[in-house]
């Protein structure tokens, strides 16, 4: 077909479609001069950071690289019976390496984390394989220890051969691989990390919807007040902008304690007992407080963007056809806001899933999310695989949150501004 | 049907914003019903603001509006049955055609197929049938102007207010547009009142015209006698093209009146707004009322000199320096029999005194 329709030339006799490029090159080239920094910015501070955390998450060579000759050996072994004399040989050959260099203790720590007993058991033998005489190495070494013998050690040696492993990924939703490698819930009273993604998910959803309720007035108000008071209250509305986080979040800690101003309020106007002041900080509900209100310009905003393009001759419309004011709102200004509501709970339910400072600061034990217990693994367990990978497990969640938004309302839908 | 002359009445309405400004100042107006009347006016006369007070949008703040003998200041919009056609038609844009023009019927709870009839009705009206499921953003310009019309009427309100409807129209669609809202106006009989300040508008399409200026009805007649017989110089200067002189009454007797000009000169004109002599006064005369080498019977017989010829197609549009007036404008039709126009001759010009209004001077 395309073959057949007649290539357009301009006057000189060059294809239109090549001139065209040529005289768009200079264009493209000054374009792409002026975002590259940017883009350079991002590769730097962004694609590459997310890339190190996730090779970082699943990264496993510590054994890979202690063991070299085992694992070569390895390879022709089925893994069903004991391992033939070659391994054994290796193996002994690998660890009196790293006795060398002393990092047989490392190995032990690590492979007993696979399976249980395993230190004890190499210990023993870094005593007792001075003593070894040349060959027949594996009879020596199933001498050391009755371990030795039972095949199930040497399967979790395999095992750790992979240089990559999803076992972090299965640890942050509170699985394992057991024994056999299978893949194994832990027992229920230490499911820690499965309450905290579902707190984060309840605190993001209920924090998202508070800013929502509580947005979409003002943002209508922003919209439709004379310019002089939308002024105001626009300042009103970006004051948190100017204040520091930190600031914010310990001024809700004066307002909220039980001591504090609030309580103090409650009891002055008899609400609740001296005796029995309520807690509102150091559980959700001081988590739901600080965080609705300092999310809330990121809904505000959006919504405002969008009502301010509405025409308010609409609402008159709707009005003068005969609908009531409720259903004129309904059945013609909602709907046209909803790329704004749209972005504006994506925007605020993205920040909150993710939300560090406030929730460790207000939350208490039961107000702490996901991210906490990320920033203690960086910090506190220098776990960084695992904190690694729960950071992309909640940016994987984040994405499939903006996929099904995507599907529901369209990503075209959106408007920020 | 019972021609009520009283349909649409506005009694002593006064409006103001602030408590300092009125906009609308002791508005006396009656409507009948079936009439295409039209409110003209420049910008911030208050015309749209007599449309919002009427629609609901607005209350008024003296005084009361009565729709067919019922005082409505209290009767919130959605309640007046009035149909509006906004400015910038105000389609629901998230809706297609069809549920656009519903959208009335749905929350007066008609049956479907009811609907479905008078939605095709309203859109064959406007010739869109077919148009159903269009968005409104796939449709041009006046094609979205006609869906507004159709749906301000399918509701068969007893009155239709149109805010500049085709102000945003090009001027070719704007003239069809307007035969066109003519013409249904004619074939359903509906109240129709219209907003503009596009007096050539204004006159192709109404009944009577209202002309505002300054919160206040200046002239209330049919398009006819707006143009030929302007009340006061507001609207002679208002409503078409007009020449002035601003002078002295110095006799008046039998209907005619002298007025002596500020350049010195005399003319007869036509006492309109003025009583005694010594008043002051701007006489007024239409373009195409002065004639190119009058009769000798004319009472009116002036020399002028030809500053500028402008070529307008089917006519040439002369400026003249006449009588201290440089701007005095002549029209002349084109024909073949063409006369020596040219920039710097001296021509003879005449009018019937009839035709020189002396009006108010501002």
């Amino acid at each position: 077909m395309s073959s057949e329709t007649q290539k357009i030339l301009t006057t000189d006799g060059i294809p239109l479609e090549i001139s065209l490029k040529k005289a768009e090159k200079k264009n493209k080239i000054k374009a792409f001069l002026l975002v590259a920094p940017l883009l350079l910015f991002i590769i730097i501070t962004y694609i590459f950071p997310i890339g190190e955390m996730f090779t970082r998450s699943i990264d496993d060579r510590m054994v890979t690289n202690m063991l070299p000759k085992t694992f070569k050996a390895m390879e022709t072994w089925d893994g069903k019976e004991l391992p033939p004399e070659e391994v054994f040989a290796a193996f002994l050959s690998d660890y009196r390496a790293l006795a060398e260099k002393k990092e047989h203790g490392k190995l032990g720590q690590r492979l007993n984390k696979e399976k249980n007993g395993f230190n004890t058991i190499l210990k023993k033998l870094w005593r007792k394989m001075k003593k070894f005489e040349d060959g027949n190495t594996k009879e020596q070494i199933m001498a050391v220890h009755k371990r030795f013998r039972d095949v199930k050690y040497w399967q979790a040696i395999k095992r750790t051969a992979p240089p990559y492993t999803m076992g972090k990924y299965l640890k942050g939703m509170d699985m394992y691989y057991d024994e056999d490698g299978k893949v194994v819930q832990v027992e229920e009273d230490r499911r820690i990390h499965r309450i905290l993604w579902l707190r984060t998910l309840e605190i993001a959803v209920v924090v998202t919807i508070l800013c929502f309720l509580m947005g979409y007035p003002i943002a209508h108000l922003l919209a439709t007040l004379p310019m002089k008071y939308s002024n105001l209250l626009m300042i009103c509305v970006l004051l948190p902008f100017w204040t520091s986080l930190l600031v914010r979040t310990a001024s809700w800690m004066i307002l909220l304690q039980q001591q504090g101003i609030v309580n103090d309020f409650f009891v002055m106007i008899g609400l609740v007992a001296d005796d029995n002041r309520p807690e509102m900080m150091y559980n959700k509900t001081g988590t739901y407080i600080a965080m609705t209100q300092i999310l809330l310009p990121f809904m505000v905003l959006p919504l405002y963007s969008v009502m301010k393009t509405i025409s308010p001759s609409l609402m008159r419309a709707g009005k003068s056809l005969g609908g009531t004011p409720f259903v004129a709102f309904w059945k013609v200004y909602f709907p046209l806001t909803i790329p704004g509501i749209g972005a504006g709970c994506l925007l605020v339910f993205i920040l909150a899933i993710g939300y560090y400072i406030t929730p460790a600061l207000v939350g208490g034990a039961s107000g702490t999310l996901i991210s906490n217990q990320i920033a203690y693994h960086m910090k506190e367990t220098l776990d960084w695989s695992f904190a690694s990978a729960m950071g992309l497990m909640l940016l994987t969640g984040v994405l499939v949150v903006y996929w099904i938004y995507n599907k529901l309302v369209g990503i075209d839908n959106i408007k920020l501004g | 049907m019972p021609n009520n002359k009283e349909f649409v009445k506005f009694a002593k309405v006064d409006k103001s914003y602030d408590g300092k400004v009125l906009v609308v100042k002791d508005l006396n107006l009656d409507i009948a019903e079936g009439e295409f009347i039209t409110m003209l006016g420049p910008s911030g006369s208050g015309k749209t603001t007599c449309l919002m007070m009427l629609a609901g949008f607005e209350t008024p703040t003296n005084g009361e509006i009565y729709l067919d003998g019922n005082p409505i200041s209290n009767i919130p919009p959605h309640k007046r049955g009035i149909g509006m056609v906004f400015q910038n038609y105000a389609l629901f844009p998230h809706m297609t055609v069809y549920e656009n023009l519903a959208f009335p019927l749905r929350v007066r709870k008609i049956p479907k197929d009811e609907i479905d009839k008078k939605v095709d009705k309203a859109l064959s009206m406007v010739s869109l049938a077919g148009y159903e499921s269009r968005m409104p953003g796939q449709l041009s310009g006046g094609q979205q102007q006609r869906v507004a019309v159709a749906r301000a009427l399918v509701f068969d309100p007893s009155v239709v207010l149109m805010d500049e409807p085709l102000g945003a129209l090009d001027k070719n669609l704007r003239e069809s547009m307007q035969y066109e809202i003519k013409h249904i106006h004619e074939s359903i009989g509906v109240t129709v009142v219209y907003v503009t300040h596009d007096q050539g508008e204004a006159l192709t399409m109404s009944n009577r015209i209202a002309v505002f200026n300054d919160g206040k009805v200046q002239q209330l007649s049919s398009p006819d006698k707006l143009y030929e017989e302007p009340v006061n110089s507001f609207v002679a200067e208002f409503i078409g093209e007009n020449n002035t002189f601003s002078g002295q009454v110095t006799d008046i007797s039998g209907g005619k009146c002298k007025v002596k000009l500020d350049s010195g000169s005399e003319i007869m004109s036509n006492p309109i707004r003025v009583n005694s002599k010594g008043e002051k006064t701007i006489v007024s005369l239409r373009p195409e009322r002065a004639i190119i080498n009058p009769e000798n019977n004319m009472e009116n017989k002036h020399k002028g000199k030809i500053e500028e010829v402008i070529y307008h197609g089917d006519h040439t549009r002369v400026r003249l320096n006449l009588l201290g007036n440089k701007e005095f404008i002549l029209k002349v039709p084109n024909s073949s029999a063409r006369m020596d126009i040219k920039v710097g001759n001296e021509i003879a010009v005449g009018w019937d005194s009839r035709d020189a209004r002396a009006l108010d001077p501002k």
